[in-house]
């Protein structure tokens, strides 16, 4: 496989510019967790105050959908593992393959998450714009889904910059593969998966309350 | 003259306040002395050890972790005392105040509304007797805010959606200032006013001067009827609701097993949020009233269920 | 021949702004932050003008409201976090770790951008009206009552998040993976230990801001949120969450001052810092508990009595660390041979300051004290000695003593002293007064205010006047040096660190040859030497 030219000076060596990159993701994702961190303490003081209005809330959201975007996430993720398993020179057809994939099934989460939104404005329970729930739990019912709201947005729009990244790295390894590809690859890798682990943790929180109880 | 310049010339005039003052003259010395220790000995290394001068350097680069060690310590030990001091002091300034309810506080952009018991309001000023500890229940009608008396170095936020309760006791006749501390927007600093102590004499007179519309706990009871809560919570209804008479300050037990206290922030929830706290043995049927009545209004509600249970 | 130094590598307006070099986005940042501070500290000066007298004479409520709340959201967000990290930290970073560049330098430079991005976001919103909710935009007057820019604002501030965040990364990788051969851990120059702890910091709790800042902005433009009391959301929410970033924002003010004052204290006793690794494992220690001490700015707004006891609780021990480093400087002193150049005298008001402010900080994380004196000047004037006596003292004490190292030049010693001087007694007659006021009961972001603080309010205007002056001072000296001024030798202090064995100014690509580190920092070869001035 073809080495970039030149390393960059402050790097001894290839395999050192790819080692510290990796680690910049890792740092990256760190500041990630505090983000979502702080989105979901808020979640939890919430559904502590308000437990019923969270659970009503739960069973007023589209399970699947949220089941389906799941398995969606998770093939990707799958998928893209796999590109970074056979990422070689003679197998960058079937990388830039298996990425295109990815994206597709990105996507479609997208659109996915869009026909839920709009099922959500059709039954007006989008805070701000449109929320006629009324009753005892409104409050509760108005908190969960602002939560909602603001939680899906942020995790779509990482989403989008996750796909527009496996987006450029197809075309790279469609071209010529280089070890400084594989090193990005790995690293939009560790982010895909990043936000993959992330839907996971909203799945439950967004999906599940009020579901086992009657 | 010149010593209405010095900080707490003026002893605060609280019970509290002079543990306050106490606390404060405890940490001046503490870093009175610490300061004084680290000037000096920058003071004597500046003029010793400063190059040319000849004096003994030998060993210069010697170091002890017993050094370290040592003023970790002492600093820890230090801190802790004074942390120990300053909290039991908190705990006094902050402690459960006593069940007689005798002012209310609205704080709205950008004035307080005081209100007494017995109909009388004022705005921005308190009229206190002294020498007896008074009960303050707060709330705001927009934005956070806070009730700051600097005589009796006691301050309390009031924030919006809450009740929040202090207790006053002022130990010296005069008038003291009453600021916001809180940023709250255009005319923050004009959101000032007075606290008057009197005697008590001087206090019911003044009281009895003002020219009260009704009572508050008969406003109350104006309200109680009218937004319909006699219907549901009164013998004569078919509907089992729980009856209000003398429950006020006793345990109400609730559907999931633990026991309150119905003081002024129960009453309060179960207006807003009626479903949060439920009744033992009761449905959960009430609807709320959040968004359909006043901090105002709540207040008469509040004092109107109090003032039923004063009646056998 | 040899290399041209960076600064005359290329001459280019290209070559300065799409360079990747650490240094010259060093020199970007420093003068974008000296724009930052002169515009803060304008404010500043119009605020206590205003003050001077209890009633309203020179602005409005409104504009005053405005005035505290461009100081403060400037001098925070676009002055003193990123002041040494990104100028000074950026410049001396590689340089002490024997670098060639930080890990990442197209990051570097996209940093700046995104900094300046949201520094002209934020002037917009000044410009376009202001914004009048203090920079701690407390719910729920700056989501439903404030009539300001405060969307605006909080984009630029949201903004600007970004560009620490990516500088703290930078830091922390460069610093785990770009260290020279054989420089070990316990090698590195204390500076360099500090900002690590100060680039944890940026990293995990800049995400809070923003996040926080996202949920403002939502409540805002939609009219309803997390925080509206309304729909029984809890505006004490958005403190706790404004708090758990903003309280370790402090250290990431303050951490890297202190990295300073080790370089300066060590440089000019011509010793090791006393105590090395209770001083290293001290700045990680402030940047761990740092993050436990938030509600120690909720002590009235009635949160649970036992969660005060807490946050008290921790409050002291964080000062633990920060005391050890006092001691360990006073220490160093010991047995030193000492010489009182410009930058050893900010070093030095440094300790004197910083102790007054972390004192005084315990005055505040003391309960029962705390419920007096929050909200009014007191608090004021103790964040003033930590971040101004603290921080700004060590970043002016930094740029002097790495002045030669930047430019190449030297700057006029004698200005440098008496500037150092008047920025010192101008400081303590501004904010030494307001420990008085804070103390007397009179309450912060007070417009007008009753008669009788006057006294100490007109000494404090006063002292404002003098330190602005003071300010001016350094810009005009080091302005000429940096043009007129005499060349600077390599190592004009005679100091061992890896950043003075280079040329000064250093070439573009930092060493000649890579740089091989054998022993400890702060090996001070000639104990009475006398460094080689001129």
């Amino acid at each position: 496989m073809p080495d970039s030219p030149a390393v960059a000076p402050q790097f001894a060596s290839v395999s050192h510019r790819d080692e510290t990159a990796e680690l910049g993701m890792w740092v990256f994702i760190a500041t990630e967790v505090l983000l979502f961190g702080g989105l979901l303490l808020s979640y939890f003081v919430y559904r502590h105050a308000y437990p019923q209005g969270f659970a009503t809330g739960g069973r007023h959201t589209e399970i699947v959908i949220g089941t389906a975007n799941t398995a969606i996430l998770l093939t990707s993720s799958f998928l893209v593992a796999w590109a970074v398993e056979i990422f070689a020179a003679e197998t960058r057809r079937l990388t830039a393959g298996l990425l295109a994939a990815a994206i597709c099934l990105g996507l479609a989460f997208i659109v996915l998450k869009g026909i839920e939104y709009h099922g959500e404005y059709e039954e007006h329970l989008v805070p701000g714009i449109d929320f006629r729930f009324t009753g005892d739990l409104a409050n509760g019912v108005q908190l969960f889904f602002i939560f909602y709201f603001i939680a899906t947005a942020i995790h779509a729009l990482h989403m989008i910059i996750g796909i527009g990244l496996l987006a450029v790295l197809a075309l790279l390894c469609r071209g010529a593969p280089s070890t400084r590809h594989r090193a990005a690859l790995h690293s939009a890798a560790l982010y895909w998966h990043f936000v993959d682990i992330v839907w996971i943790f909203l799945f439950a929180l967004i999906y599940l309350p009020g579901r086992s109880t009657s | 003259m010149w010593r209405q310049w010095i900080p707490f010339w003026h002893p605060g005039v609280s019970p509290e306040g002079g543990d306050v003052d106490l606390l404060f003259g405890g940490l001046l010395i503490a870093s009175a002395l610490v300061l004084g220790l680290l000037f000096f000995l920058l003071a004597l290394f500046c003029v010793r050890y400063r190059a040319g001068n000849d004096v003994d350097r030998e060993n210069h680069e010697a170091k002890s972790w017993r050094w370290e060690v040592s003023w970790t310590a002492a600093s820890l030990l230090c801190f802790l005392a004074l942390f120990v001091w300053g909290a039991s002091v908190y705990f006094e300034l902050y402690r459960r105040p006593p069940d007689e309810l005798t002012a209310f506080v609205v704080a709205k952009q950008w004035m307080w509304k005081v209100q007494h018991p017995g109909g009388q309001s004022e705005i921005n000023a308190l009229h206190m007797p002294v020498d007896r500890p008074i009960r303050v229940v707060m709330a705001s009608q927009d934005v956070i805010h806070s009730f700051f008396i600097p005589a009796l170095r006691l301050k309390h936020d009031v924030v919006p959606g809450r009740y929040q309760d202090l207790e006053l006791t002022a130990q010296k006749t005069g008038h003291y200032h009453l600021f916001c501390a809180e940023y709250c927007g255009t005319a923050h600093s004009g959101m000032i006013g007075e606290v008057v102590v009197m005697e008590e004499s001087d206090f019911a007179n003044w009281l009895a001067q003002q020219a009260p519309a009704s009572a508050l706990a008969d406003e109350g009871g104006a309200l109680f009827r009218q937004l319909g809560c006699s219907g549901c919570h009164s013998v004569a209804s078919k509907i089992h609701a729980p009856l209000l008479e003398g429950i006020y300050g006793s345990p109400v037990p609730l559907s999931d097993g633990s026991t309150v206290i119905a003081d002024d922030k129960y009453i309060r929830d179960s207006i807003l949020l009626p479903r949060s706290q439920i009744a033992a043995g009761y449905e959960p049927l009430m609807p709320s009233f959040e968004g359909k009545v006043t901090e105002d209004q709540l207040l008469r509600l509040v004092l109107y269920i109090k003032s039923l249970g004063r009646q056998p | 021949m040899t290399e041209p130094d960076y600064l005359n590598a290329n001459y280019t307006l290209r070559s300065w702004f799409f360079t990747t070099d650490h240094k010259r986005i060093a020199i970007l940042y420093f003068a974008s932050l000296t724009l930052f501070f002169f515009i803060g500290g304008a404010a500043a000066t119009a605020m206590r003008i205003e003050l001077a007298t209890p009633q309203a004479d020179l602005v409005s409520d409104d504009i005053y409201n405005r005035l505290f709340t461009m100081h403060g959201i400037i001098m925070v967000w676009f002055f003193l976090i990123p002041s040494i990290p990104n100028t000074l930290g950026n410049f001396i970073v590689p340089l002490m770790i024997g670098a060639r560049d930080l890990a990442f330098p197209r990051l570097n430079l996209l940093s700046w951008y995104i900094f300046m991005l949201g520094g002209s976001v934020t002037l917009f919103a000044i410009l376009a009206g202001g914004i009048d909710t203090g920079w701690t935009f407390y719910t729920p007057f700056s989501t439903l009552y404030s009539n300001s820019y405060v969307m605006v604002a909080a984009a630029g501030v949201f903004i600007a998040g970004f560009s620490s965040i990516l500088t703290g990364l930078n830091f922390i990788v460069t610093i785990h993976r770009l260290r020279a051969p054989g420089l070990t851990w316990y090698r590195l120059p204390l500076f360099i230990w500090s900002l690590y702890a100060t680039s944890v910091i940026l990293v995990l709790a800049t995400p809070v801001l923003a996040i926080t800042l996202v949920l403002i902005a939502v409540e805002r433009f939609f009219g309803v949120g997390f925080f509206d009391p309304r729909i029984g959301g809890d505006p004490l929410l958005f403190q706790h969450l404004f708090w758990f970033y903003s309280h370790p924002a402090v250290y990431i003010m303050i951490l890297p001052g202190m990295g300073v004052i080790n370089e300066l204290i060590s440089c000019f006793s011509r010793k090791q810092v006393f105590g090395y690794k209770f001083v290293a494992w001290a700045s990680l220690a402030i940047a761990a508990l740092g993050f436990l001490v938030w509600g120690h700015h909720m002590f009235v707004t009635g949160q649970s009595l036992l969660a005060s006891l807490v946050f008290s609780f921790m409050s002291f021990v964080v000062a633990v660390p920060s005391a050890i480093k006092v001691f360990n400087w006073t220490a160093t002193l010991h047995k030193g041979s000492l010489r009182f150049d410009a930058p050893m005298l900010y070093a030095l008001a440094f300790i004197g300051l910083f102790t007054i402010g972390g004192l005084t900080g315990l005055f505040l994380a003391c309960l029962a004290f705390d419920v007096h004196a929050t909200d009014t000047y007191f608090v004021v004037a103790h964040f003033h000695y930590i971040m101004v006596g603290g921080m700004v003292t060590a970043y002016f004490g930094g740029l002097h003593y790495w002045w030669p190292k930047i430019t190449g030049r030297l700057y006029s010693e004698y200005w440098a002293r008496a500037a150092a001087i008047l920025i010192f007694l101008g400081f303590n007659l501004t904010f030494f007064p307001q420990f008085v006021l804070g103390a007397e009961g009179m309450p912060r972001r007070y417009h007008v205010y009753p008669p009788e603080f006057q006294v100490w309010n007109v000494l404090s205007s006063g002292g404002a006047t003098i330190l602005a002056a003071a300010y001016l001072l350094p810009l005009l000296y080091l302005g000429y040096s940096a043009f007129f001024g005499s060349r600077a030798p390599a190592n004009p202090w005679d100091a061992p660190g890896l950043e003075w064995q280079t040329s000064s100014p250093p070439p573009e690509h930092n060493f000649d040859v890579q740089p091989v580190v054998t022993r400890a920092p702060y090996q001070y070869r000639n104990f009475e030497a006398e460094p080689q001035n001129a």
